[in-house]
Order: C-alpha cells, then sequence, then structure tokens
C-alpha cells in the first residue's frame, strides 16, 4: 500500500492517460505527485481538474511541460492561470469545460457504476448543445455520462496503512469523489498511521478505493508557510 | 405597492447587500456568490441562525481570515482565507452540488451581466471571440438553489439596461431568477411578470420607460 515515493507511485502512467488531479485551486492540490507525473515525461495526458493550474508550480507546471493534450475543468481563468491561458490562445491545449457539480457527479457516476444520468444543470445553455434532454415530471434534464480516469491523484491530510484517508477542512474537495473514478488512485498524504489508529467511524475514502499512498510531511499542518 | 426612495440617490454599492441581506430569512441556507454577494455575509444578522454555504465543500463558513488566521486548507468559492464557525462541517463535491440540485439550499446570491423578466439569468461568459470562458458553479446554483437572488447594476457602464426583456449574453440558468437588487431598485420577478418593489432615487414611471419594460407596482 504505501509506495516508496512519488515516483515509484506515479510509475505506470502512461502516455494518452486521463488522469483526474484533486484540488481547489491550491487546496488540495497534490503537488508532489504531479512534479512526479511531469519527471516521469508521460505525455498526451487528459487531465481533469477543478481548475487548469494556477501560478507557475503543480498542475501549471504540468501544463507548461507540454504533457497535456486537454483538460476537463470547470473554472481554467483565474489572477494566476497565465500559463494554462497562454496555451489555450496559441491552440496548444484542448478544453472541455464541465460545470462544476457536473464535473463532480459524473466522476461519481463513474466510481459507483452508473451508466449516464439525466441532471439540470445547464438546461438550455451552450453547454448542453448537442446533447440529449428529456422532461420528468415537469422539469427538465441533460443527460450526462461518466468521467472516467486511469488514475487519480489526489491529496488527503493522513492515511492508514490499510489506505482509510482522512482530509483536512476544504481540501477535500475532490478527493473523496476521484479516488472512487479512476483504475488507480494515488494519495499524497502527510502522514501514514497504523491500521486502527483513525477511528473507522471517521474515515472519509475507504481503503478500498486506495491502491497507493505517498508520505509527504509537511511542517506543522495547518500553519501558512 | 412599490415604495418610491425619492429623498436620496441610488443605492451606493455597500447598501445593496445590506439591502438583500434583509431579505434573508433566518435558519435559511445560502451560498454567497463571488465578488459583491460576498458582503451581503457583512450584513447578516449573526444572531438569525443563518448557515452559509460554500460550493468547494463547507457549511458554516465564517468571517475572511485575518493575517494570523490563514490555513490553505481553508478557502471560500472564490479561494480567498475563510474562517469556521460552530457546527460547520465539510463534505465532498458531490455531496456539495447535491445540496443545491436537491433542494436543500434556500437561497443562493450571484452577481449577473444580465437577467431577463422571465428570469433567465447571464452571469458566466462575455461570449467574446477572444474571452476564456470559465463557469464554475453557477449554473449549478442557478439550477439548485431553491431561490436566486442577483446583485447588479441596473445599467451597464455604458448606460444599457442589464434588466431586458432577452439576454444577449449566454445563459447560465432559464427562467431561475426570482429577486434582482439593483442600485436604482429592487425587482420581484413571477412568471414573466416584472414587480418593482423598492425604488431609489427615481420612479417605477421614470424607470419603466428607461428600461423598456412593463414594472408592476
Amino acid at each position: 500500500m504505501i509506495a516508496v515515493d512519488a515516483d515509484a507511485a506515479v510509475a505506470g502512467i502512461s502516455d494518452g492517460a486521463t488522469v483526474l488531479i484533486g484540488g481547489f485551486g491550491a487546496a488540495g492540490q497534490p503537488v508532489e505527485l504531479i512534479d512526479a507525473l511531469r519527471r516521469s515525461g508521460a505525455g498526451d495526458l487528459t487531465v481533469v481538474s477543478n481548475n487548469a493550474g494556477n501560478g507557475d508550480e503543480g498542475l501549471a507546471a504540468l501544463l507548461a511541460a507540454g504533457q497535456v493534450r486537454k483538460i476537463i475543468c470547470s473554472y481554467p481563468r483565474q489572477a494566476d492561470s497565465w500559463v494554462f491561458d497562454g496555451l489555450y490562445r496559441a491552440g496548444k491545449i484542448e478544453l472541455e469545460l464541465v460545470p462544476q457539480g457536473n464535473l463532480a457527479e459524473r466522476m461519481r457516476a463513474a466510481g459507483a457504476g452508473i451508466g449516464a444520468f439525466f441532471c439540470p444543470t445547464g438546461v438550455g445553455t451552450v453547454l448542453a448543445e448537442g446533447k440529449e434532454t428529456r422532461s420528468i415530471d415537469g422539469r427538465d434534464y441533460v443527460l450526462e455520462y461518466p468521467i472516467r480516469g486511469d488514475a487519480a491523484l489526489i491529496k488527503a491530510f493522513r492515511a492508514d496503512t490499510a489506505g482509510n484517508l482522512v482530509y483536512r477542512k476544504t481540501a477535500r474537495n475532490f478527493g473523496p469523489v476521484m479516488a472512487t473514478a479512476a483504475s488507480v488512485t494515488i494519495a499524497e498524504v502527510t502522514e501514514v498511521v497504523p491500521a486502527g489508529a483513525i477511528d473507522p467511524e471517521c474515515v472519509v475514502t475507504p481503503g478500498i478505493f486506495v491502491d497507493r499512498v505517498v508520505a509527504v510531511p509537511e511542517p506543522a499542518a495547518g500553519v501558512a508557510s | 405597492m412599490t415604495v418610491e426612495h425619492l429623498g436620496r440617490g441610488p443605492l451606493e454599492r455597500n447598501e445593496i447587500p445590506a439591502r438583500v441581506a434583509r431579505d434573508i430569512p433566518a435558519g435559511s441556507y445560502v451560498n454567497l456568490g463571488i465578488g459583491q454577494p460576498t458582503a451581503v455575509a457583512d450584513y447578516l444578522d449573526p444572531g438569525a441562525g443563518i448557515t452559509l454555504h460554500t460550493e468547494n465543500g463547507m457549511l458554516g463558513m465564517g468571517r475572511a481570515a485575518l493575517p494570523d488566521e490563514i490555513d490553505p486548507d481553508l478557502t471560500n468559492a472564490g479561494k480567498m482565507p475563510v474562517t469556521e464557525t460552530p457546527g460547520a462541517s465539510y463534505f465532498h463535491q458531490a455531496d456539495s452540488f447535491a445540496m443545491m440540485r436537491g433542494g436543500h439550499l434556500d437561497i443562493c446570491v450571484l452577481g449577473a451581466f444580465q437577467v431577463s423578466a422571465g428570469g433567465d439569468l447571464a452571469n458566466w461568459h462575455t461570449g467574446e471571440p477572444d474571452a476564456i470562458p470559465a463557469v464554475g458553479g453557477a449554473m449549478d446554483l442557478a439550477a439548485g438553489a431553491r431561490n436566486v437572488y442577483v446583485i447588479m447594476t441596473l445599467f451597464a457602464k455604458d448606460g444599457t439596461p442589464k434588466l431586458v426583456p432577452a439576454c444577449t449574453y449566454p445563459l447560465t440558468g432559464l427562467g431561475c431568477v426570482t429577486r434582482v437588487y439593483t442600485d436604482h431598485a429592487v425587482f420581484a420577478l413571477d412568471q414573466g411578470q416584472v414587480q418593482a418593489v423598492e425604488t431609489y432615487g427615481t420612479t417605477v414611471a421614470a424607470l419603466s420607460e428607461r428600461l423598456q419594460l412593463v414594472l408592476a407596482q
């Protein structure tokens, strides 16, 4: 369960893979795993993440390295998304824009074995163009399909040796959903504790959804650097 | 019956969120959008038991964090550091949006480029060729919150109305907006009818003329 290091953990993510990457902005972004993916040189990737990178680190660095062919996200444009902005305007990256709730639910569906679902979000908008719609009990819905990953890179707070995860505050965001939706789920955590050290009532992501764990100790979690 | 406040000018920028706050019932679950809607929190009665939802995964969001309280794992939907209140909870994204779509969220307050008389909302994309589109949770909130309130200036910088017969900007949601709070007036929208609830420094007749809309009183 416990990988030796981040590079070993991401080995096996191949060219052309679809990679789910957790985080809402910087909160919950698994920067060590993303850096390892960048070092691996895997290219032609499809990345699924809420944003398209901030500043020059983490996801932004992976984009800057030219390893991402397409990004599926809800909110690419931000004050510090200059790496994505440049690639997009140069036609060097493909964008599929998905409403944030649909992004989450499409991955949830993938992880739960749901073939597709009807959702009211986006009815009558350009993001629903070309999609099947249906009226159910007087309300209109759009048919949405699951998003599956070949790999998920997520950040949690703590893991036990059974792979159970707990998160920290709003850094939880997409982690628990992405963990269910990929063939291989890799979690970056601040510490790994013995099985039994996490109260079973408090486990957020059960270990069945987690394949590899990488411990990346942080100085005094919760304190701004 | 419209209340026309004629002894004053339009609402100042900080008066609009204060006016919205007066219409949020005690005990409500509320999502405040990025920008001016966030300021509504400053005017809520702390004793009213109103719970703030932030779509990145929290109920019971508190005020903005002070410098010594900043925690990179605790941010709002605008990615700004915030605090938690007693009784707060954290949850993942699928649960967060289920709260909206499932009809559990009483009110969301959003900004807008345009709102139509029929309650259509346009607030995510200017549609300009070089603009990079970003939607975030706007469409989910528009479709899911039980009441969608909008804060905006009534007129664009070039003087054109933003409350319009039909939106020209790309839509966020259809027929979802029920109240519009602007500098010149507060409007209630219902089945294509626009009622001026209050006006500020102007009359219903003058607004109706400038908006080219029939306004119920």
